[in-house]
């Protein structure tokens, strides 16, 4: 049995707006073992950034967050105080955001903005966090480090902040990185060679790594494991390989076909579309959040609750018809 | 950097010589300042007499360059009124208005800066509710009305302080409290709105996520950015409470500028009323350059280049 | 649904209630000053400059000393209260309105043209905003008032020709973010001249910021003219300025605290008026607001 960095059981996100309540997230299971990569895809407005923020425990005062677990590297966590999280945060379990220019602070210095975290929780000196942070930039690809520890963000280019954010995050140590759409702000070659930073980067340090994005594309690249989340639950977690391959949860299915293939697709062919719109989350929900919009679905959708239909190492779909998908 | 400073003090010369020649046209507003001068019920000999002793007979641009020469010099002019230089009457009352005007603003920012960020920290909590009815009764009370009311229930009900003059520093206190009271809505919205855009950014975020305690989050990372909006809108304020203080001073019976630039008025004592129109502007200017040569040094994007 | 921004979630019931309250009793608030104003003839009981020597001072009606005739109670030259406050109104909101219109045209035509053109207009104007901005306007007003003199309309003149920095600042804003949008160069391409496009097509699509610097301004201007009344410079009496009024009150504060409280209090309700008016126009019409 692997050593799972991540252990979340039915993760609850509620906020509160005008409108009503927000079910945000409505209890996702989320394992992650060690020096494993899990992608967490989605459309917009299916939870997985509140997920990621709910991990880190920065999620504001008023959002209700419940979990029947929450463990980390085999710490629980779900009684620890905001204090002790914030010990956690930045050593143990870093992230790094979708938009590197506005992710760095642009009056401080990138040195005084690598260096503050460690300085703080491994009480370094100025020069022991100046050293690692060099050794850090170089290893993300930042030409002449030492010079560039005293420049700001705005001369830098965006594909190299983003590296610098990673060495900003990985300056800690941590065992687990969330990235929250790493790539999505990039130009495509800059993407290409920053999942490949990650991928060496947490082959070289056994990172864990808990990816968030809306590109397909990026989860071919570097996923081992692939959770599809709709409308605030995983709909479908599988290995990479038998995700692409076969698909089991029509909303997976879905988001697939509706990938051109060259040579395959027919020129001039309409690409198939999921027909309908994502569902609101205020309020509760009966039954499968995808029926109104599935072709195979049926009346015994509409009931809860949804089965989860597992098959071992933590694949699993929830889907009343998954027995029908014909594998 | 120099290059940024070099083209701010040009504009801001530029400013003050247009300032300065509007200064100096505002004596003819009224067509013919000779006649101004010897009031309605002067003769035409007298308004001739006045005419050429103050040398308006002269082409206008002859007289600008006089004046403003001059005026580089240290010599604003003779003051009607009182037949002493200008500069004399203008010192003896202008530390009064700086004194106002600086104290004033100090008062206004110890307690606007803290009250926005406070708000700005919990969003429709109390502490902002309370922001925003000084914000708004601040911006609709006119303030000559608050002063005399303060006078009325300060000084006379309860005789905490004087009612008026600037002999003693309690002097100071209803207005400084009232002008105050004047500038803390601006100050406290701009700090407040910087603050809670600044809070929702993602470098925020990334400082939370790395572990920093709050308080660090704060005065590290969130003021930095929160202030640069602020220090524009200060030196406006300052400007404005420096040369705003004419209202305030005819309140509370205080002995400046602005008091002094309305006395003239109704003397008709034009050299002085021009020369003080001169100063505060120019001091306004003064101002404005500076702030922004502030901000460029504490943004590092303005100063251009990496 | 997009992605929710979960830091401006929080209950905006308050925000949403209160631009729309705000709007609510600002604008009604507005409305009955405006009706005051305009049935002045009817409403007032008495003639605002009627001065009667024998019934100085009389208190407001929560006085014993009080009259019947005089609701409000009379000044220190007899004349009725009442219909000087109704009488003010009109100062306060005429001088208001003019002052806008001539503020807002200059205002609103330089930010046009300054915005949408660039260049060196653009420099030539933005120098403008600057100089005028180093003006200490009170002194200026009083200066040019008093040298101008003393009639209404001098005064609407004078003020008209000092305010236009704010509408100018804006408009030019707005000009040049809405200068790059498709539909303008759509329009050039189509051979539309630039007066039509600055007029009919870019204009428009400020209504609501300009409404919104339209009410600050008002409110600006309002107690402008009520302190420059209060210093003697401003609308001359006999007329009823609120500001006038306070000062004319002023010697007798002591014992007759309404002569000034009450045109005070008129002003801080017009101000107040105006403002939540404004503000709330901006909650409703603009993005969310903090």
């Amino acid at each position: 049995m692997t050593e799972m960095m991540l252990d979340i059981r039915n993760l609850k996100v509620s906020i509160p707006t005008d409108r009503g309540m927000l079910n945000a997230v409505r209890g996702v299971d989320l394992q992650i073992a060690k020096g494993e990569t899990l992608c967490l895809v989605g459309e917009s407005g299916c939870g997985k950034s509140l997920t990621a923020t709910s991990i880190m425990g920065l999620l504001p005062r008023y959002a209700k967050v419940t979990s029947d677990r929450f463990e980390m590297a085999g710490q629980d966590l779900t009684t620890k105080t905001d204090a002790k999280l914030a010990k956690l945060r930045g050593r143990d379990v870093a992230m790094i955001f979708q938009d590197p220019t506005s992710a760095l602070n642009p009056t401080l210095t990138i040195g005084r903005q690598l260096t503050e975290g460690v300085m703080r929780h491994e009480k370094l000196s100025r020069k022991e966090a100046d050293a690692r942070a060099i050794e850090m930039l170089d290893r993300v690809g930042i030409a002449n480090p030492a010079a560039r520890l005293t420049q700001y963000p705005h001369g830098f280019s965006g594909g190299q902040r983003q590296r610098i954010m990673i060495a900003s995050a990985l300056m800690g140590r941590p065992r687990l990185l969330i990235a929250d759409e790493p790539t999505t702000a990039l130009d495509v070659t800059i993407q290409a060679q920053i999942l490949a930073l990650l991928g060496e980067l947490q082959a070289d340090l056994g990172l864990s790594l808990l990816l968030i994005t809306h590109d397909l594309g990026v989860v071919a690249a570097i996923a081992n494991d692939v959770a599809v989340m709709y409308a605030g639950r995983i709909a479908e977690r599988a290995p990479a390989v038998d995700l692409f391959g076969t698909p089991r949860h029509p909303y997976t299915k879905g988001l697939l076909a509706a990938i051109p293939v060259p040579g395959v697709t027919p020129r001039g062919s309409e690409l198939p579309a999921i027909p309908g719109r994502v569902p609101g989350l205020i309020g509760t929900m009966q039954g499968c959040a995808f029926r109104d919009r599935c072709a195979i679905a049926g009346p015994e959708c509409a009931h809860d609750p949804v089965p989860r239909i597992s098959a071992g190492q933590g694949q699993f779909v929830e889907c009343v018809k998954a027995a029908e998908v014909v594998a | 950097m120099l290059s940024f400073i070099s083209k701010r003090l040009l504009v801001a010369l530029l400013v003050c010589l247009t300032v300065s020649a509007l200064s100096f046209g505002l004596m003819f507003v009224s067509g013919d300042p000779a006649i101004a001068i010897a009031g309605s019920g002067g003769r035409a000999e007298d308004a001739e007499a006045i005419r050429v002793a103050y040398g308006f007979d002269r082409p206008l641009v002859v007289q600008y360059l006089d004046w403003i020469g001059s005026a580089l010099t240290g010599d604003l002019g003779q003051s009607i009124y009182f037949n002493v230089p200008v500069t004399e009457i203008i010192g003896n009352r202008a530390g009064v208005t700086l004194t106002l005007g600086f104290i004033s603003f100090l008062v206004a920012l110890v307690i606007a800066v803290p009250l926005g960020v406070a708000a700005a920290l919990r969003p429709n909590g109390w502490i902002d509710r309370i922001a925003l009815v000084i914000a708004v009764s601040g911006q609709a009370i006119p303030s000559f009305w608050l002063g005399l009311m303060a006078i009325v229930v300060f000084g006379v009900w309860y005789g905490w302080v004087p009612i008026s003059g600037a002999d003693t520093w309690q002097g100071y206190i209803l207005p400084v409290i009232v002008l105050s009271y004047y500038a803390i809505p601006e100050l406290m919205r701009i700090t407040r709105s910087g603050m809670i855009d600044v809070l929702a950014t993602d470098y925020v975020r990334a400082a939370k996520a790395k572990g920093l305690p709050m308080h660090l989050v704060i005065s590290r990372h969130a003021l930095r950015n929160a202030v640069l909006p602020l220090v524009s809108l200060a030196a406006v304020q300052l400007g404005q409470l420096l040369s705003g203080s004419i209202v305030i001073e005819s309140v509370f019976a205080l002995n400046g500028l602005g008091r002094l630039a309305w006395e003239s008025l109704l003397r008709s004592d034009l050299p002085v009323v021009q020369a003080i129109i001169l100063i505060l502007s120019l001091l306004y200017v003064v101002l404005t350059t500076l702030a922004d040569i502030l901000n460029a040094v504490l943004d590092p994007r303005l100063r251009g280049g990496s | 649904m997009s992605d929710v921004n979960i830091e401006t979630a929080r209950p905006s019931v308050w925000r949403k209630l209160r631009g729309n309250t705000g709007a609510l009793i600002g604008g009604t608030l507005l409305a009955v000053i405006i009706l005051i104003a305009l049935l002045a003839p009817l409403l007032a009981p008495h003639d605002p400059i009627a001065q009667d020597l024998t019934r100085r001072l009389l208190p407001p009606f929560w006085h014993d000393r009080s009259v019947p005739e005089h609701l409000l109670g009379t000044d220190h030259l007899g004349r009725d209260y009442l219909s000087r406050m109704i009488y003010g109104a009109r100062v306060s909101l005429g001088v208001g309105l003019g002052v806008i219109l001539v503020s807002g045209t200059i205002g609103i035509t330089l930010g046009l043209i300054a915005g949408y053109f660039g260049g060196w207009i653009d420099l030539v104007i933005s120098f403008a905003i600057t100089t005028r901005l180093s003006l200490p306007i009170v002194l200026v007003a009083l200066a040019a008032v008093a040298l101008g003199g003393a009639s209404l309309t001098t005064l609407i003149t004078v003020l008209g020709l000092l305010l236009w920095d704010r509408f100018a600042v804006v408009t030019r804003a707005a000009a040049q973010s809405l200068r790059h949008q498709e539909f303008i160069m759509g329009l050039r391409a189509i051979g539309a001249s630039r007066t039509r496009i600055l007029f009919l097509e870019i204009l428009p699509n400020m209504r609501a910021t300009i409404l919104v610097v339209v009410s600050l301004e008002v409110a600006n201007v309002i107690l402008l003219e009520a302190a420059l009344s209060f210093l003697g410079l401003g609308v001359r009496p006999p007329t009823p300025s609120w500001g006038l009024m306070i000062s004319e009150g002023r010697d007798n504060i002591l014992f007759d605290p309404w002569l000034i409280a009450l045109p005070g209090s008129a002003l801080c309700l017009l101000v107040l008026a105006v403002n939540l008016f404004g503000d709330g126009m901006r909650d409703i019409t603009g993005p969310a607001r903090k």
